[in-house]
């Protein structure tokens, strides 16, 4: 297809979606400040959104991953948080 | 499907679906016992079939217990030991979905006894990837483990779940990919169609989620679509849809489907 085409078919529905992390960005403003290793995923992320690479969803996936290779020793629970917590500085990945 | 209304079943097989592939799965809950197992596994086995049957739709299913039960390593023995006694069932494809959760010791090791069960009983296999975070390190340990085995062929093997980061290193390392089609979580209909345009249809398998969370039984569909939107051919939307997981699941004898 055309990039016009592809225009035509998702650029409403992209904008969309970028104004509603725009709007949940100024939602975490509005809140009382913490430290959270989400947020710092989060805006590693976005700068993935702005490069003139591409594999962009695959770079913003890793963006959010565990870049480490071993098992850990047990599950911390059930379920995933959408964002990897390293315990000291997030390593690249 | 054992956690939706058979309405569901309807609405898939007026969208045109032609059978269904059901792998044990978490019940929401840790169960108990292994007599547990064996009640979800008869339901898989045979009621569930039924069910389906009444709207003209196969029904197909894996057995294991799955990752997220795992850590609780000698329950987990106990329901590997009841399997074998499944598998001659005449709707049993494979071991299914067998994986990684958080991707800790006792999954590895659970993994890595239900890869020996699917290779000692020459079984498909349908292997689920963790979520979110943690996917792209269980999927690179998951390789690990079924490269491990000498005795598993990759062409025998999908790795379900799949998204952008993933795809490529399963694809090249000769395993089926599975694309899952979530409202929220894991992959929309525009990207998977995406990730078919980048990565090609070979060992790509379209499904979606029909589970106690929110989940669309006619994602598929809805892929379709999207890939007439895009000006794909009947042809091209088939082979990807149809023609593929019929590929794959034909090489259970057990697989029969209309054509």
């Amino acid at each position: 297809m055309e990039r016009r085409q592809l225009l035509d078919l998702y650029f409403v529905d992209a904008r969309a979606r970028l104004i509603d992390i725009a709007a949940f960005l100024d939602r975490l403003d509005r809140a009382a400040p913490c430290d959270d290793f989400r947020i710092d995923a989060f805006h590693r992320a976005l700068k993935e959104l702005d490069a003139a690479t591409p594999d962009r969803a695959s770079r913003v996936l890793l963006a959010f991953s565990d870049p480490t290779s071993e098992p850990i020793a047990s599950a911390p629970g059930k379920g995933a948080c959408g964002a990897y917590e390293s315990k000291g500085s997030h390593p690249s990945a | 499907m054992v956690s939706r209304v058979t309405d569901d079943y309807l609405a898939m097989a007026a969208a045109g679906c032609v059978a269904v592939c059901e792998p044990a799965f978490w019940a929401g809950f840790d169960r108990g016992s292994v007599q547990g197992f064996h009640d979800y596994f008869c339901q898989l086995t045979d009621y569930e079939p039924r069910r389906a049957a009444r709207y003209q739709l196969p029904h197909f299913s894996w057995l294991c217990i799955n990752p997220k039960e795992a850590e609780n390593v000698s329950l987990a023995r106990e329901v590997l030991a009841i399997i074998p006694d499944f598998l001659a069932r005449p709707n049993v494809l494979g071991i299914g979905e067998i994986g990684l959760n958080k991707n800790t010791r006792n999954e590895m090791r659970i993994l890595e006894e239900h890869v020996r069960l699917a290779a000692d009983h020459d079984q498909l296999i349908l292997v689920h990837t963790p979520h979110l975070e943690d996917k792209f390190k269980g999927t690179r340990l998951i390789l690990d483990v079924l490269r491990a085995d000498s005795r598993i062929k990759p062409g025998r093997a999908i790795i379900d779940h799949v998204e952008e980061h993933t795809i490529r290193m399963v694809l090249d390392a000769g395993f089926w990919a599975g694309i899952t089609l979530y409202p929220e979580s894991k992959c929309t209909p525009a990207r998977a169609v995406d990730m078919f345009e980048t990565a090609g249809a070979e060992r790509l398998w379209l499904n979606c989620a029909c589970d106690w969370g929110q989940s669309d039984p006619l994602a598929v569909p809805k892929a379709a679509i999207e890939m007439r939107r895009r000006g794909y051919s009947d042809a091209v939307i088939e082979n990807l849809i149809f023609e593929n997981p019929r590929r794959f699941l034909s090489q259970s004898h057990k697989f029969h489907i209309r054509a």
